[in-house]
């Protein structure tokens, strides 16, 4: 059998591969799904976590089979930035009551892309709200639905609440090269936010 | 994206149950892991070892996700966890925590978003 990469750990096979991590978040039906499959290398898999686990009490047992097992999913696709740097996408699950039960879901990430259907801006308040409260930076990414209204951004930025420095852009997310415009966005806003961080007091 | 929902397999618990000997988190170095952790395995899969175990090392060989992990071997992440953690402790797979965002209270490496920004371009 060919073992490849077992003899030389730190060489160029296994490599020094890293991964960052991006988290596509917004409403029931905002197209998170839609983006990650879109923009992803590979067909989009699924990862789950079932709930009742989120104490890691080593001594409890996970084998009481009662009614409080709850899985929530995470759907998730992949793309190869270069040969040492994976950028994994994460969709977050709809349900945005789940997400602290995911510990850490949001920790470690770049940023978020909350996703904004313009039909139903209420849908994805909680994602913004949640953003701001733990702290990621995020881009609102405006879903245009065939048969969306088209709204001046500045009017949407209202009635969002999103602070000006919040960029807020408009795309498809079925689209390829628009959800990846939406990702450049993401880093071309990090990047400001790091410059400005990086500027003496 | 899909809704909380009870498993639909029956057995599975029962399953994870004896898969994990009835621990139901990790423990040690395997408490910090990540959905986009990479896994890499150091050494071969040995006769004799859990199946699971001998899977996780058969598809580490090349940095492989928690997330992808956990999809390709149909288990919840912290129950993947577990096994993770006796493979960590046992020194046969490394595993790299996803490039952090902020490290010491700043924001992300410029340079690091440089290449993710190249990257994305070539798209």
């Amino acid at each position: 059998m060919d073992f490849k990469g077992f003899d030389h750990p730190g060489g160029p096979d296994a490599g020094g591969t890293r991964s960052v991590k991006v988290m596509i978040a917004g409403g029931f039906g905002t197209g998170k799904t839609t983006m990650v499959r879109s923009v992803s290398d590979i067909k989009p898999l699924t990862t789950e976590e079932t709930l009742t686990q989120a104490s890691a009490d080593v001594d409890h047992l996970i084998g009481v089979a009662d009614k409080t097992q709850t899985t929530v999913s995470l759907d998730f696709g992949k793309i190869g930035i270069n040969e040492q740097l994976v950028l994994y996408l994460f969709g977050t699950p709809g349900q945005e009551r789940f997400w602290f039960l995911w510990n850490g879901l949001f920790k470690g990430a770049l940023g978020a892309v909350v996703l904004v259907d313009t039909r139903r801006l209420a849908s994805s308040f909680r994602a913004i709200e949640e953003m701001e409260r733990q702290n990621v930076p995020f881009v609102i990414a405006l879903n245009v639905f065939p048969d969306s209204q088209q709204h001046p951004i500045e009017e949407i930025r209202d009635a969002l609440d999103i602070s000006p420095h919040t960029p807020i852009v408009a795309c498809d997310a079925r689209d390829r090269a628009s959800s990846r415009d939406v990702l450049v966005a993401l880093i071309r806003h990090l990047k400001d936010r790091s410059a400005v961080a990086l500027e003496p007091r | 994206m899909s809704a909380p929902r009870r498993p639909t397999d029956p057995s599975g618990l029962e399953r994870y149950y004896v898969l994990t000997g009835g621990r139901s988190g990790p423990g040690g170095s395997a408490s910090s892991l990540d959905v986009a952790t990479l896994i890499v395995s150091r050494t071969a899969p040995e006769p004799g070892m859990q199946h699971e175990h001998e899977e996780i090392l058969r598809r580490c060989r090349d940095p492989l996700s928690v997330a992808e992990l956990g999809a390709h071997l149909g288990l919840p992440f912290n129950i993947l966890a577990v096994l993770l953690a006796d493979l960590l402790e046992a020194g046969r797979v490394e595993a790299r925590d996803p490039i952090p965002a902020h490290e010491a209270g700043r924001g992300p490496d410029l340079a690091l978003l440089e290449e993710v920004l190249s990257g994305l371009q070539r798209l």
